[in-house]
């Protein structure tokens, strides 16, 4: 009713919208443009979705220092949603880099794609801002269903259609169990707002209730049910173990640029929706799920790297890797004590460093996959082989987003790894802390196991030079340089963490 | 001169070869004779550094820490760009400069297969830059990064420009490595905790040591095996020396002698820098452990070498006995062993890195490293032979060489422990590094015979391609053959540099037996 009434009486904060509305018009723009557009003029919508990115960044960066709330609170700009916002923007950018050549070259639904792809932006976007457990489903779902229809853009490719129905699938039963939780939250509290309901827990535990829907204390089999379906719904959205079938099928039938879209940007939206819920609005709960999290983490982790292993698909190998790379964000989730407001806040801390930096480096692989699959027309990892023959800089470049991957310095995913294990230390839960040391291990094999393929295997594939168009050089180039600097200075990346704590 | 003692020196010298790697990387790929200036220009200004800040080191007070800086650098966790040198790193220290430019001058003619001098002067240059950043780091998380660091340059140049089996040796290298590293940066972590965590904890390794760690005694005993672990695997001791073999005998020439001569010093360097003076209680405990498993590492090393046939799995083996009298010396907690321990670790790497030169430079005359197709050396080019006759009768601890002080005070240190030690145990010890002496001056003297002595093979009698020793390599190996004689002669040269810190070091452990 509040929010209706706000936006009746037209009471809201534009400034605070001001990215959210720039990248609506932009999509709105590429629509509409692709309309009257020959089909060899439709890639115009890419550096048209960039400027409307660029737009977006700048109406970011002008909120920088501000805190803002609107729509009856349920949308908030304060430094966790600007890093967010900012981080979307980058990562969109990337996406839109690898995506140019490729839809260019095929046959895809060009306009259509980009049209789609800012959609899905738009709700990381407005998730970063979402304090509301209705706001925050609809910036899910703006996620989801554009990475639903960009997954089917192959529409005469059978494994782009059995990707796309899968992922579909799965959304819908997420969504549907997540709403039950989330009504029946609502129905425990009477509120949707999050600082509400973290209130309404607050004062049941300790003494009356303050507002009329509270009924239950925040240990009743009842809530943690409600909680819990709502962690199985974010679970299937950032593929967690066992809820996670769907990523790798998903990611190889769609078109490249959009798994590196699913497997970041989308990905981490549910991930600023999980931090979001479980740290503003459900943190007197946390005894009751800490376990659930620290199990999921470890599994996440471990059967996402076992699985990783055996694979022959570079595609498939990313999707499994971002799935093992999961588990250490969860690993956050695991940490959480409403007692220790400094352990708390480490553990948040490094779940966003982690996902900044993931979101860096798995793009530039992505990236890399592309730019190889271009021409060399193919994702076997088998024929990855003697790369550096062919193509030092663009073996290189994919090298140095391997070790990142793998948490090895020279680059940043090595602070990424270390900020979770401080983290888990901090909070003294040390078997997690093992588990995630042995599977920093095992992950180690597999990316150097592509590695290995591209520098040690002097078995030639072809010795012609992979010819790698400027945009996607630029992007491997500056995700690389951005994950290099975010190693020697990490305070580039700590600061904002540490301004971000909800 | 002040900004050079200001932190300046040791950052020069630290970060110069990085830097070269960075620069090299926009020298086209088809420049070679740049290519290998500019690598060995930064690794020379590297080690002009190194030397400065030998000659500005305040030798009267080797205990303390000098010509450092304390920056800040990842406020949130309290982590610090803390560097500095004393007694216990300064031999190290320049050390690493001086091999890493001695590798460089080697590598103007000696670029192994595939060749591609541009990525491997930039991988040398890399790990240039983590050996020497190990040395002088006393914040913890720096010192993780350093000793981090190096996994990936030398991955690649063991993968790349090594032997048959590269791959194999590569990944157990890199995979064994990290496995170690991770649980030793579990145990900085919990260290980390212990002082205070995010309510103004420290990485700081001298803080540590000074304000002392106040935990359960399993909580000191867990964290030093997490450091032992990460330690104990890049030194490499019995039983985790199994990447050793494979990494040395694969890696190509100037990898075999930075990996020998200084990667594995960094395990060694952790203990004395790290684990015994933050831990001293659990380093009690532990000392037994690492003493037997040291004299193991000496035996185990000495019967593996009389086994092999493969030249340079020899030496690859004989590290895993030397790197065991560090061990034994670090285990005894005594003035002597410690003392003992550095001076072995100098002396390993110059003689072992010299060794590693003349396996690499043996194969390249005879395209073989197998001892039973070798002979004659002496005869056939006179000068090599004899140089390989000093560098083996120094690495077997001849008095009046390098290899003598070391291996003589590790066993003297053992004679008479720390109080707190078993002193029955540690003559035990002794006499089984005693006789692990003996076996390793066999196998070297065997080896002399096999390799330098007889007639030379029918197979090279024509002398095709087989010439002695080239100015270059003169120029590369002078500085090592030199070093190794005047320590020899003059152990006070490394004692006195060491001797301070050591004394400090092992005031905790009760332990005043002079040497």
């Amino acid at each position: 009713m509040e929010l209706a009434q706000a936006v009746v009486q037209a009471d809201i904060d534009l400034h605070a919208l001001a990215p959210e509305l720039v990248l609506t018009a932009t999509a709105c723009l590429v629509l509409v443009v692709d309309l009257f557009m020959p089909r060899e003029a439709k890639w115009v919508a890419m550096p048209l979705s960039a400027a409307g990115l660029l737009g977006t960044l700048a109406a970011v960066m002008s909120l920088v220092g501000e805190h803002r709330t609107t729509l009856a609170e349920s949308f908030e700009v304060d430094a966790f949603s600007l890093l967010f916002k900012g981080l979307f923007c980058l990562m969109g950018l990337l996406i839109l880099g690898m995506s140019l050549h490729h839809f260019r070259e095929s046959t895809y639904h060009e306009g259509e794609y980009y049209f789609l792809l800012l959609c899905g932006l738009l709700g990381g976007v407005v998730m970063a801002s979402a304090r509301d457990l209705i706001s925050i489903f609809i910036a899910l779902e703006l996620i989801s269903i554009p990475g639903i229809v960009m997954t089917a853009l192959r529409k005469r490719n059978a494994k782009s259609n059995e990707s796309a129905l899968k992922f579909f699938l799965f959304s819908v039963l997420s969504s549907a169990v997540m709403l039950l939780g989330m009504s029946l939250i609502y129905g425990v509290t009477g509120t949707t707002q999050l600082d509400g309901i973290r209130e309404a827990f607050a004062s049941a535990l300790g003494g009356p209730a303050v507002s009329p829907g509270i009924s239950l204390p925040a240990d009743h089999p009842f809530v943690v049910m409600s909680v819990f379906f709502i962690v199985i719904g974010f679970a299937f959205k950032i593929s967690a173990v066992p809820f996670h079938f769907w990523a790798p099928d998903t990611y190889e039938g769609a078109p490249s640029p959009v798994a590196a879209f699913l497997s970041t940007a989308s990905k981490i939206g549910g991930f600023v929706g999980l931090l979001v819920l479980m740290f503003v609005a459900f943190p007197q709960v946390a005894d009751g799920w800490r376990p659930v999290f620290a199990v999921l983490a470890a599994l996440t982790m471990t059967v996402g790297n076992l699985i990783a292993l055996r694979q022959q698909h570079i595609i498939r190998l990313l999707a499994y890797s971002g799935i093992a790379q999961s588990g250490y964000v969860l690993v956050a989730f695991a940490l959480i004590d409403p007692g220790a407001a400094e352990t708390n806040r480490q553990a948040f801390e490094s779940a966003l460093i982690y996902l900044a930096i993931y979101g860096i480096m798995d793009l530039g692989a992505f990236a890399a996959a592309v730019a190889f699959a271009r021409r060399g027309g193919t994702y076997f990892i088998e024929d990855y082989r003697g790369l550096w023959n062919r193509s030092p800089v663009l073996a290189t470049l994919l090298a140095a987003f391997l070790v990142s991957l793998a948490g090895a310095p020279p680059m940043a995913g090595a602070w990424a790894k270390l900020f979770v294990f401080l983290a888990t230390i901090d909070a003294q839960v040390y078997w997690l802390a093992v588990v995630m040391g042995l599977n920093a291990t095992i992950a180690a094999w597999y990316y150097l196991a592509v590695v290995k393929r591209m520098f040690f295997d002097t078995t030639e594939v072809s010795t012609e030079p992979i010819e790698v168009p400027a945009v996607l050089r630029v992007v491997m180039a500056g995700a690389a340089a951005l994950l290099f600097a975010g190693f020697v200075y990490p305070p580039l990346i700590t600061e904002l963490a540490e301004r971000s704590f909800l | 001169m002040e900004w050079f003692d200001a932190g300046w020196g040791l950052s020069l010298a630290t970060f110069l070869p990085v830097v070269g790697a960075l620069v090299l990387l926009f020298v086209p790929a088809g420049q070679e004779q740049t290519i290998k200036l500019v690598g060995t220009v930064f690794a020379g200004l590297s080690l002009i550094a190194a030397i400065g800040v030998a000659l500005r080191f305040d030798y009267g007070q080797t205990d303390q820490i000098q010509l450092g800086a304390n920056l800040e650098w990842i406020a949130q966790i309290g982590a610090r760009y803390h560097i500095g040198v004393d007694g216990l790193s300064l031999p190290m220290f320049v050390l690493s400069a001086l091999v890493t430019f001695l590798c460089c001058i080697y590598m103007w003619f000696h670029i192994p297969d595939p060749g591609k001098p541009k990525a491997f002067f930039a991988l040398v240059l890399l790990l240039a830059t983590g050996m020497n950043g190990a040395f002088v780091a006393l914040d913890l998380i720096l010192f993780f990064i350093f000793f981090e660091i190096v996994l990936v340059p030398m991955y690649f140049m063991i993968g790349i420009w090594g032997g048959p089996r590269r791959e194999y040796a590569a990944v157990k290298f890199f995979l064994y490595t990290l496995f170690g590293s991770i649980f030793m940066l579990l145990g900085f972590l919990a260290l980390w905790v212990n002082s205070g965590g995010l309510d103004g904890g420290t990485f700081d390794m001298i803080a540590l040591r000074d304000q002392g760690v106040h935990a359960s005694e399993l909580f000191q005993n867990l964290v030093f095996l997490g450091l032992f672990l990460g330690f104990a695997i890049k030194v490499p001791m019995w039983p985790f020396h199994t990447w050793l073999p494979d990494a040395h005998t694969e890696a190509p020439t100037v990898g075999s002698v930075l990996l020998a001569a200084i990667l594995l010093k960094m395990g060694t360097y952790g203990f004395i820098r790290i684990a015994l003076p933050i831990l001293p209680d659990a380093a009690v405990t532990y000392a037994p452990i690492i003493g037997i498993l040291a004299v193991i590492a000496i035996i185990y090393g000495a019967l593996c070498c009389l086994a092999q046939t493969d030249l340079k799995r020899l030496i690859a083996f004989s590290s895993v006995g030397h790197m065991g009298f560090v061990m034994l010396g670090i285990a005894t907690l005594t003035d002597a062993g410690i003392n003992g321990a550095i001076f072995a670790m100098v002396a390993h790497g110059l003689i072992t890195g010299m060794l590693f030169f003349l396996a690499g430079s043996i194969h390249e005359r005879y395209h073989t490293r197998e001892i039973a197709e070798l002979g004659g050396l002496l005869k056939q080019i006179p000068r090599f032979g004899t140089v390989f006759t000093y560098a083996a009768i120094a690495s077997l601890g001849l008095p009046g060489l390098a290899g003598f002080w070391g291996e003589m005070l590790a066993l003297l240190g053992s004679y008479n422990p720390a109080p707190d030690l078993d002193p029955v145990l540690f003559r035990v010890l002794m006499v089984g590094g005693g006789v692990g002496t003996v076996l390793t001056a066999g196998y070297l003297l065997w080896t002399i015979q096999r390799v330098n002595l007889g007639r030379v093979p029918e197979r090279f009698a024509d002398g095709h391609g087989i010439h002695d020793v080239v100015p270059l390599e003169w120029i590369a190996w002078a500085p090592l053959l030199v070093l190794i004689l005047a320590a020899g002669v003059f152990p006070k040269l490394m004692l006195g540099v060491t001797d301070g810190a050591v004394q400090h070091l092992v005031q905790v452990f009760g332990a005043v037996a002079g040497h």
